[in-house]
This record gives C-alpha cells, sequence and structure tokens, in this order.
C-alpha cells in the first residue's frame, strides 16, 4: 500500500483512524528498542556472535548478511545518561585509568565492559568483531580498546570526507572515483575479515535483500526529516526525532526496519494532511545543531516547549543517522560497488553535517520557517563542537534568525548545570520574542 | 634557492645557534615567513602532524608547519567552544591576527578538532582551506593507491595556488632535499641517544622546530653546521637518568617545560614534532614520486596516536622506543583536551606497568607559563627511582 493510500483510508476512518496512527512511531519505536535490546540479551546464550559498530557507517546491511547481531556502543552510552546512571559508568573507567577530558560515550562503555556488559536494558554482548569507520576519529581510538580488551579483530573502514565546504566530488570525478576504490577495496577486505569471524560464506544475495530494506528505510527517513516543514511540526526533532534514529540505526537492514519508517510516513503524511502537531503549542521553529543533553533529556526539551519553542529540524538526525537522510537507495543490481558508493556518499554527508552545516542551516531556514538556531556544545565531543562557534557566527551572518549556544555535555551530568542552561534559555526566548514584535512592527 | 630568510647565524657558537633556532621559534610574527613573502613567495600552512611537504616545496612555495604556539588566542576564542585543545586556538589566531598570511591551509582528520579546524579556516579565509584525508586503514592493500591519488589531488590543487606545474624532476628534487632534512635530524637523535649530555631536549628542539618554518635547503644547511659544532662541544655526561618525552605530537610543550626537564633528565627520544621525522628512510628518487611518497607515509614511518596501523600498536612502538633509546624510565604526557593522547596514555601505563618501566604522568598545555610544580615532581620522580 503506498503512502498516499493508506493517510486516505486512514483519514476516512475518522477518529478511530485517528487513534490507531498518530503516536504510533513512538509506541512501535519503543517496543522494538525493547525488542532489540532483549536480542541482544540473550544472543550469547544461543550462540550468536555480534558486531561493535557506531552509528556513522554501521554497515549493517553487510554484518547482517553474515547473521551477525550489531550493537552501538554510542546508544548504550546515551541510554545510560537517559536512565540517570552514567556518572557511575563513567567513574568506573576514570578510575581505571581515563581522564576526565576523554569522551563520555567512550568511559560509559569501558564501564560497561568493565561490568561484564550489565547495561539498564538488558545485557551487552562482547564483541566478536568491531566494525567502524572514520567518520569520528574517537570511534578509532576506542576499537582499540576493544581490542586490547579482547583481542578481536578490528576493522577500520576508512572512509574519505569531503576535502573543503562545497567541494563534494560525484560518480564520474576522477577523485570520487578514487574514494570510491578505496571504499570498495576495503569492503572486500572486511568481507574476508567477517567470513573468518563467522565461519560462514559471504552471500550477495542475503546482502542485496538487506540493502532493499535499508533502501526502504532511507527513503522513509528522508521523507520523514522534509514532512517536518509542516506547520505545526509532526514530531519534535529533538525528543521524538531520538526515538526514529535509535529504529534507523538499531534496524537498518532489516524488514522491521523498512516497514516501521513507511508507517512512520503514513503516521506523519496522516499528521499534515489534518493539521495535527505535536503536544507542545508552537510558537518559534527551531533547529538544534549538536547532540541531545541526554542527562536531563526531558527537562532540557522542556526548557524549550515550555516558550512555544519547536525544534523541526536537527543536524543529529543528519550525521547521527549516519547520512540516511539523503534518502540514497543502493543499486541491487551491483550490491558491493553501489553499497562502497553508497556509505561514501551517506558517511560523507554524516561528516559535512558536523563541519559544514553552516550553509545548510540557512538553506533550513525559509522552507521550515525557522526562527531560531540552539548549538549544543558538549565537553566529550570535539568531533560535533569543535566548530559550533564559528558555525553559529556564519550563520548569523547570512540568516536573519535568533541562535543560541550552550555548553554542558550528553553524557556526564557533573558538566551539566541545568540552571545554567535554563537561564540562557529563557534569555534566548525573551530575545526571540523581542524579534518577531520587532519585525511585526516594522511590516 | 630563493631568498635566504635566515641570516646571522653563521660563524656563532653552537650555543648561539640554538638562542638564534629558539628565538625564531618562539616568535609569533614569524620573521622567516615574513621575508619569504616580501620576496613573492607563496606560503601553504599545514596543521600538525605529519604533511608532504615535498609536494609545496616543488612547486616553489614554503610549507609552513601551522603548530599554535605560546600565547593567547583572544580573537580565536568567539570561533571556538571552551572544551578544546589549545592548538588549534592558537593556530587560527595566527591567521586571524595576520602574525601569518597564507595561500593555502590544510588539514588533516588526525584528531576531531583538525578536521573542523579547515571547516573553520574555510569560513574565515578566502584563500583554499582543504584536508587531506591520509588513509586512517593503513592496513588496507588499497592505502597506497587511494594515497597517490590523494597526493596527485594535492598536488592539482597546489598547482593552482602556484600558477605553474609541477614535473616529476621538481618532485624528486624536493625529496631530495627532504631526505636530506630527514637524515640530519635522525643524526641528531643519535646525538641524543648516544651522547646525551652534547645536546639537551630544550637544544635540539630549537634546532628542529625551526625547519617547520623555513626553506629546507636553508635548515640543512643550518643542522649541518650546528651538528658539527655539537659533536666537538666539551660536556661531561652527569648521573642523570634517561627518559624517554612521549606526548609531544601534535601539540607542543613550551620550550621553558622542555628546558626544565632537560635540567634533571636526559631526553634519549621523544615524539616531539614527529611529523617531521614520519619518514624514517630515504624516499626513493627513482619511479614515481607521488607513489614513491605514499608508500613511505604507510611503509616507512613512525608511529604517533593519531595514526591506525594495526602493525604498530602504540604501547608497544613506545616499548620499542624506550628498549631502543636505552632508557631507563618515561615521561607520558598528553596536551589537555587532547583525546587521541588522552586516550593513548591509559594503554601506555598499562604496558608500562606490565615491563616494569617507571614512568611519570602529566599534562600540559602550549601556553603554560608555570614549571616549579613540575620540577618539583618530576625530581622527586626522579631521585625515587635514584635512590632505590
Amino acid at each position: 500500500m503506498s503512502s498516499e493510500q493508506s493517510v486516505n483510508q486512514s483519514a476516512s476512518t475518522g477518529h478511530d483512524g485517528a487513534d490507531s496512527i498518530v503516536g504510533r512511531g513512538n509506541k512501535e519505536g519503543n517496543r522494538l528498542f525493547r525488542e532489540w535490546y532483549k536480542e541482544l540479551t540473550t544472543s550469547e546464550e544461543r550462540g550468536e556472535k555480534s558486531a561493535y559498530v557506531f552509528v556513522m557507517g554501521s554497515l549493517a546491511e553487510l554484518l547482517r548478511s553474515f547473521d551477525l547481531h550489531t550493537v552501538f556502543p554510542e546508544i548504550n552510552g546515551l541510554q545510560t545518561a537517559v536512565r540517570h546512571v552514567s556518572e557511575s559508568y563513567i567513574a568506573d573507567a576514570e578510575d581505571y585509568g581515563y581522564a576526565s577530558d576523554v569522551c563520555g560515550y567512550v568511559k560509559a562503555d569501558v564501564g560497561l565492559q568493565m561490568r561484564h556488559g550489565e547495561h539498564p536494558m538488558g545485557r551487552i554482548p562482547r564483541p566478536a568483531v568491531a566494525v567502524y569507520t572514520n567518520a569520528c576519529n574517537t570511534y578509532i581510538k576506542w576499537a582499540e580498546i576493544w581490542e586490547r580488551m579482547y583481542n578481536i579483530p578490528i576493522f577500520t573502514l576508512d572512509v574519505p570526507g569531503t576535502r573543503a565546504e562545497g567541494k563534494q566530488t560525484w560518480r564520474g570525478n576522477e577523485d570520487f572515483e578514487n574514494d570510491r576504490l578505496y571504499v570498495e577495496g576495503q569492503l572486500r577486505e572486511l568481507i574476508n575479515v567477517l567470513e573468518g569471524v563467522t565461519g560462514k560464506r559471504f552471500d550477495i544475495d542475503k546482502l542485496r535483500e538487506n540493502m532493499d530494506y535499508a533502501n526502504r528505510l532511507s527513503v522513509g527517513f528522508k521523507r520523514v526529516v522534509e514532512l517536518n516543514k509542516a506547520v505545526p511540526a509532526l514530531y519534535n526533532a529533538v525528543t521524538d526525532g531520538t526515538v526514529y534514529l535509535g529504529v534507523a540505526n538499531g534496524f537498518r537492514g532489516r524488514k522491521e526496519g523498512a516497514e516501521y519508517f513507511e508507517d512512520l510516513v503514513e503516521e506523519l503524511e496522516y499528521k499534515a494532511a489534518n493539521g495535527i502537531g505535536t503536544l507542545h503549542e508552537e510558537k518559534y521553529r527551531l533547529v538544534f545543531v549538536g547532540v541531545p543533553c541526554y542527562p536531563i533529556f526531558r527537562r532540557f526539551g522542556e526548557m524549550f516547549s515550555e516558550w512555544g519553542g519547536e525544534f523541526v529540524g536537527s543536524s543529529y538526525l543528519w550525521f547521527a543517522s549516519g547520512g540516511t537522510n539523503t534518502g540514497f537507495e543502493y543499486d541491487l543490481d551491483n550490491p558491493l560497488e553501489s553499497l562502497a558508493e553508497g556509505v561514501l556518499i551517506t558517511v560523507r554527508d554524516a561528516m559535512d553535517s558536523m563541519f559544514y552545516s553552516d550553509k545548510m542551516l540557512v538553506d533550513m531556514v525559509g522552507p521550515y520557517g525557522i526562527d531560531g538556531v540552539v548549538y549544543h556544545a558538549i565537553k566529550s565531543c570535539r568531533t560535533v563542537s569543535t566548530g559550533l562557534a564559528d558555525n553559529r557566527l556564519a550563520v548569523m551572518k547570512d540568516a536573519d534568525v535568533g541562535t543560541l549556544l550552550l555548553d554542558s555535555d550528553h553524557m556526564d551530568p557533573r558538566v551539566v548545570s541545568e540552571a545554567q542552561l535554563k537561564n540562557r534559555v529563557d534569555a534566548f526566548f525573551e530575545g526571540l520574542a523581542t524579534r518577531k514584535l520587532m519585525a511585526a512592527r516594522a511590516s | 634557492m630563493a631568498v635566504r630568510v635566515m641570516e646571522g647565524w653563521q660563524g656563532l657558537p653552537i650555543e648561539g645557534v640554538i638562542q638564534y633556532c629558539r628565538d625564531l621559534v618562539e616568535d609569533v610574527d614569524y620573521p622567516t615567513v615574513k621575508r619569504w613573502r616580501e620576496d613573492g613567495g607563496k606560503v601553504v600552512g599545514h596543521f600538525q602532524v605529519y604533511f608532504p611537504e615535498e609536494i609545496v616545496a616543488a612547486a616553489g612555495m614554503l610549507p609552513l608547519l601551522i603548530r599554535g604556539g605560546s600565547f593567547e588566542a583572544r580573537g580565536a576564542d568567539a570561533h571556538f567552544g571552551g572544551y578544546l585543545c589549545s592548538i588549534v586556538k592558537t593556530s587560527l589566531e595566527l591567521s586571524l591576527t595576520e602574525k601569518v598570511v597564507l595561500d593555502m591551509f590544510v588539514s588533516h582528520p588526525i584528531c576531531d578538532s583538525a578536521r573542523n579546524l579547515a571547516a573553520v579556516y574555510g569560513r574565515n579565509f578566502d584563500y583554499p582551506c582543504e584536508i587531506l584525508y591520509l588513509p586512517q586503514n593503513a592496513n588496507s592493500a588499497y592505502a597506497q593507491s587511494y594515497l597517490r591519488g590523494e597526493y596527485d589531488r594535492l598536488k592539482r590543487g597546489v598547482e593552482d595556488v602556484a600558477g605553474r606545474r609541477i614535473t616529476d624532476e621538481d618532485l624528486r628534487s624536493a625529496i631530495a632535499i627532504f631526505n636530506e632534512n630527514r637524515r640530519l635530524l635522525r643524526e641528531m637523535y643519535a646525538i641524543r641517544r648516544d651522547t646525551p649530555w652534547l645536546l639537551a631536549v630544550d637544544e635540539a628542539y630549537a634546532l628542529m622546530a625551526v625547519g617547520g618554518m623555513v626553506p629546507r635547503e636553508e635548515h640543512n644547511e643550518l643542522l649541518r653546521y650546528a651538528l658539527d659544532l655539537v659533536g666537538k662541544r666539551d660536556l661531561q655526561p652527569q648521573d642523570r637518568m634517561r627518559l624517554v618525552f612521549e606526548g609531544g605530537f601534535c601539540e607542543q610543550p613550551p620550550l621553558d617545560l622542555l628546558n626544565t626537564i632537560g635540567q634533571s633528565s636526559y631526553i634519549v627520544d621523544d615524539d616531539l614534532l614527529i611529523g617531521l621525522r614520519w619518514i624514517t628512510e630515504d624516499v626513493p628518487l627513482e619511479g614515481d614520486p607521488l607513489a614513491n611518497l605514499a608508500n613511505a607515509y604507510l611503509e616507512h614511518s613512525s608511529y604517533s596516536p593519531v595514526q591506525h596501523d594495526l602493525r604498530k600498536p602504540k604501547e608497544k612502538m613506545l616499548l620499542e622506543r624506550i628498549r631502543n633509546s636505552g632508557a631507563d624510565a618515561a615521561i607520558i604526557t598528553a596536551a589537555k583536551m587532547c583525546e587521541p593522547g588522552l586516550d593513548e596514555q591509559v594503554a601506555y601505563i598499562k604496558a608500562l606497568d606490565e615491563e616494569g618501566i617507571p614512568y611519570f604522568v602529566s599534562e600540559f598545555e602550549e601556553s603554560m607559563t608555570s614549571f616549579d610544580n613540575l620540577q618539583i615532581q618530576l625530581e622527586t620522580f626522579i631521585e625515587n627511582l635514584l635512590f632505590v
């Protein structure tokens, strides 16, 4: 059933249809998430192996073709923060020797490994292999920790990024081909590693099937991002968006993931057609740049929603989906070549969303009706945070929007000052109100 | 050779040459670069750690190692958040204040701050600012051909800035000069290893660091002269502990910090400015120069926390450095907020514990000005080992 058909059918069912559709994405997302952790918890008992991967370039399509579970240490980490236990995991890692300035995700994971996988969502299996890109340099350092801890194979899939803003190359360009051949060659080497780890032969048809699921998920994810141009916004890109990201990463290359996003598109199109927004009154449309403040996740969202601020977009949806927002679709007739091209383009896009997002943000202002851009720099992550202040200066120069730069952390509650954040958020909204007033008077 | 940018060191005693270099290294106005530019020369700034400077030199331009400095980054602070290493800020400050004026800037994916730096530069300056994607999968059979292609891409960009083509012969001439430079640096480090009382760590650093800001032909002349004088120094060995200094691969400790360390120990090896010594053997002059450079980067090179190579686990490489230099112990440092350095510290410490090798752990920042505490701590550490 196409999205359009399903919307029409749902709409014709009146309130009953609305009840079954609206809110389904979050409910189903949370269910899938719990199921996923259950699978991981019992995987070792069933003799199943897991690959440790990251959100930017997880290669889930390929790993699942070897029946490997994918474990995302970043997601494990943020779950400890949301559940207010990250500090104790971090403390264990610091006792082991990791400095206070090391990424909180890394330290929470070291703490987790020291506790043999004990996690608020279940038990995290040990890795049989680690596969990661260079989208974040800390991924590489992190994997080296597992290599030392478990003596497992670790594989860096090196994905060359954009060399300078606006200088992306594409198929047919000699530099793009140089990058693509490098990625493709590494994928072939990775397949050899995975055959060794799992004892299974590479099955290209299985890969093709998973890539098909990934295609459907990508198309849906892109549409979800675009749909929030609607007024009022259909979802909060930070709070609801984090649920969507969880499914996009955890269920990439799986039937459940493909179907989830098709259903989500159906839900959001229904909401758009019927003018249904979020639960909050929308006064200001905002974009969020960075990683959410997980130690006070709910409260952080409330600081904005209390003022009528709605996050209609987020760079987090771009980079933390590993560039799935591009909607890249694999050519299933040429799986490996296309996987290389897709990984190159999407991971590169994820990196662009961190390093060169200023133009993307300015481009959002008109179509999404943006009133303000909120930057959240975090102590833990130089990848995301290093350029934010400069990015903000560029956006302020090129777009007529309010901006706010906050400093805290996404993992370590010791670095998060709720009162200080609230003071700044309140001042930001007072400024936005004044801007609106002045604009109204001027017009 | 084009204009000479260093005058006045010729004929000086070794102490004078070292002081001359030290003054240049600490001069945030970069007089050698200004002289180069006044003569119409162009400058390509490349951020730490390694950069194939030969490609820039082959185009007749000056490759300038951007390594921050020991000063306040007042202007650059507005462009960055608080939780960041100092070198990234001070490097941008150099350009914002026009202490150095560039025609091109290149950063590398050595760490997440460095990659961001190219984007920040690009938003603030009109000249080309880019990332050279050195391979992070050094173990791939495809890495070398990829890097050859990446060097070719860089070469084309450099040619655009230089306004001239770079021939293979240009590249070979440049490689020969840099081979000579690396040979001289290896000779200097051999002196440090075999007769450390002849050349203290801060003295060697000054002699080496000046190379990143002058044409390498001139640096070669200076090194040849200086090393000859060092060999003739009338200095006697003292009863000092032999140490390896690890943690200076990117942000650099102040010279006074090195001087403080050198007063109570012999630093017999280190990773300071390792990019200038990254390639450990002569790059062949025959064949394809870019392929040779790519091969040397991957196959005949040192190690650092910012290059991932399964063949070179950093803690094993550190142990090798300690053994090869005959060191008794190690100073394990990291620049403040340097994720790769701080991550590696843990592995280093565990490996040293296992091997029973004593170590002293510290952090530094390029702008630090007080070394009293460090001196007391280090002396206490050494006394504890010497008088066991």
